[in-house]
């Protein structure tokens, strides 16, 4: 144990405050080293995991095949496959998350609204697990279940209904977005019922007492209040679909042209391009747009936070 | 933006009812409300489950479409199996290990000492959400040094970069929840040093939140797929993308729903757990 003498005036003023007692006289020397140095291994492991790779993906975006700086590599991938990629990307991200979006608010209300306390409890939990889950296993449980074999399809192929001829191909777009959605739906009903809950009785009651109909109590009340936070919600959607990786590699064997599995197949080696650093360049161009989708973000939770405590 | 004018005509639907307040709903309204809500909630069931049937069919599945456990007996035989799943669970050790070891200090001392810093906390860790898993590697593998790039473990490295936002989340929460300023007072006033009020004191009253936050980082690293396959290390999620399919597709699903069912199941578990703390916690 420690000297009995350094204790010795702590008993009588044992919570004299955590910087006075015992402590003073004999300082430690990672204390001496002040109040930041606690902190430094994580601030340096953040500066190295985080800071370093986003830095150089920034310095390789602008750097030439011969060294030098350019902007030729980031005015190519506003062109051509690069600029469909985006596009691509956009126009997926938008897609999963509005409607996964809207579903999700539904989904929500219904739930939210239930009196079965079992319903509730079980849907917090799965959307729980569910939210987080994309990736592979993901994939393969959807080839079992809309591949050419899947277990839907057949049952849909029993009653004359023909996928593909539907225009739906699982390893394509729209395969990716239908897969998507299963983890979207969870993550916005994750988001979602906080908002829901914050939606008190009270103003009901004082919407009807007024002679508001049902109607005029969600056009005045209702969607006004709850509109920051689904916005909110499908901004993360958006953010998580965009950047998403494993889904639609695993699923398409990177063959669509999203902006995620362009940069993939950059640094697999798979791109003749005059431009070597053009993989760097895509990510610049992900990282910037992801930067808008947070601001927006940002400021949405703000005006959301006036109604929720 | 023409979908975003959809829930206005359903939510006006299901509004005539809010659960609390039975009083304001007429007979013929709630019927209506059920009826709304039993489609919706019938449709979202379906969505969600018949996935998981028929993964767990193609799994259960022998060559005579019966009920069979032969593909998951296959399973572990099948070609590099089980090197990838002792890869990755090198790979969960390591980051376990090296995330704990970062970031309870650091998350402890920053609510005893810089409550000040919290903030900033916040936005670091968040920063692993913001920037996509992609765009990380990418520049990971730029600029790493050679030995650096040449270990499996500078995926456990990067691993805990992403493990950062659920494990400060965790964290964050089971210090709020506990008095930790007079703990470690009545710790300090005892003679303890900083290390054993942490080990023995902290520690133990955090030890759900670090549990949970520990099992979900080997769950993260079990279904990573993103840097493990860039960075050329066969894990478990790589090895199911490779495994040649032609001979028996079947493996492929089953190794994935095994993985999904033992994800969901200690997830479940560790969420459940969760709640009825928090129950007891608030009385």
């Amino acid at each position: 144990m420690d000297t009995l003498e350094a204790t010795a005036p702590a008993p009588d003023a044992p919570a004299s405050g955590a910087g006075a007692g015992p402590g003073v006289r004999r300082r430690s020397w990672w204390r001496r080293l002040g109040p930041g140095a606690a902190i430094a291994p994580f601030l340096l492991y953040s500066a190295l995991g985080i800071g370093i790779p986003t830095l150089g993906v920034l310095y390789y975006a602008f750097r030439g095949n011969n060294g030098g700086w350019t902007t030729g590599n980031v005015s190519a991938v506003v062109h051509g496959i690069y600029l469909i990629g985006f596009e691509n990307s956009i126009k997926l991200a938008l897609l999963t998350s509005i409607v996964p979006g809207i579903l999700g608010v539904f989904v929500a209300y219904a739930i939210h609204t239930s009196r079965s306390q079992w319903l509730r409890r079980m849907t917090a939990t799965a959307s729980g697990v569910l939210a987080n889950f994309g990736g592979v296993n993901l994939t393969f449980m959807f080839v079992a279940t809309l591949g050419s074999t899947g277990v839907l399809t057949l049952w849909l192929a029993a009653i004359h209904i023909n996928l593909t001829s539907l225009g739906f191909h699982l390893y394509t777009f729209s395969g990716v977005a239908v897969v998507y959605m299963y983890f979207q739906i969870p993550l916005m009903v994750l988001v979602i019922t906080p908002a829901l809950v914050g939606l008190r009785p009270s103003w009901r009651e004082a919407a009807e007492n007024m002679g508001a109909s049902s109607w005029r109590y969600w056009r005045h009340v209702g969607i006004p209040v709850l509109m920051p936070s689904v916005l909110g919600g499908m901004l993360l959607l958006f953010g998580s679909a965009f950047a998403a990786y494993a889904t639609a590699e695993s699923l398409t064997t990177g063959i669509i042209a999203l902006s995620p599995i362009q940069i993939g197949n950059f640094i697999n080696g798979n791109v003749f391009s005059n431009y070597q650093n053009i993989g760097y360049a895509i990510a610049f161009g992900m990282l910037v747009i992801l930067a808008a989708v947070m601001i927006l973000y940002n400021y949405v939770q703000k005006r959301a936070s006036r109604w929720l405590h | 933006m023409a979908p975003l004018d959809a829930p206005s005509s359903g939510l006006e639907l299901l509004a005539e009812e809010t659960a609390p307040v039975p009083a304001f709903s007429t007979g013929r309204a709630l019927r209506r409300i059920r009826w709304w809500r039993g489609i919706v909630l019938v449709l979202t069931a379906a969505f969600f489950l018949i996935p998981i049937y028929a993964g767990l069919r193609f799994s259960f599945q022998g060559v005579n479409g019966h009920f069979s456990l032969s593909t998951l007996k296959e399973l572990p035989k099948a070609q590099g199996f089980t090197a990838a799943l002792w890869l990755s669970t090198r790979l969960a050790i390591v980051t376990v290990l090296v995330a704990i070891v970062l970031m309870v200090p650091t998350t402890v001392y920053v609510h005893l000492r810089l409550p000040r810093l919290r903030r900033m906390m916040d936005v670091i860790t968040v920063l692993p959400i913001v920037i996509p898993p992609i765009v990380l590697i990418a520049g990971v593998l730029a600029v790493a040094p050679l030995w650096l790039k040449s270990t499996p473990y500078l995926l456990s490295l990067m691993y805990v970069i992403l493990a950062m936002p659920f494990i400060y989340r965790s964290l964050d929460a089971g210090l709020l929840a506990i008095d930790l300023k007079t703990l470690s007072e009545a710790s300090r006033s005892l003679g303890g040093r900083w290390y054993s009020t942490l080990l023995r004191v902290v520690l133990p009253n955090i030890r759900p939140a670090l549990v949970s936050a520990a099992v979900l980082t080997l769950a993260m690293v079990f279904g990573e797929y993103t840097m493990a396959s860039l960075d050329l290390w066969t894990t478990v999620p790589v090895w199911i993308v490779q495994f040649n399919g032609a001979a028996n597709g079947h493996i492929q699903i089953a190794a994935a729903m095994a993985g999904l069912v033992v994800t969901w199941v200690v997830l479940t578990v560790i969420v459940s757990l969760d709640r009825s703390q928090r129950r007891r916690a608030r009385g």
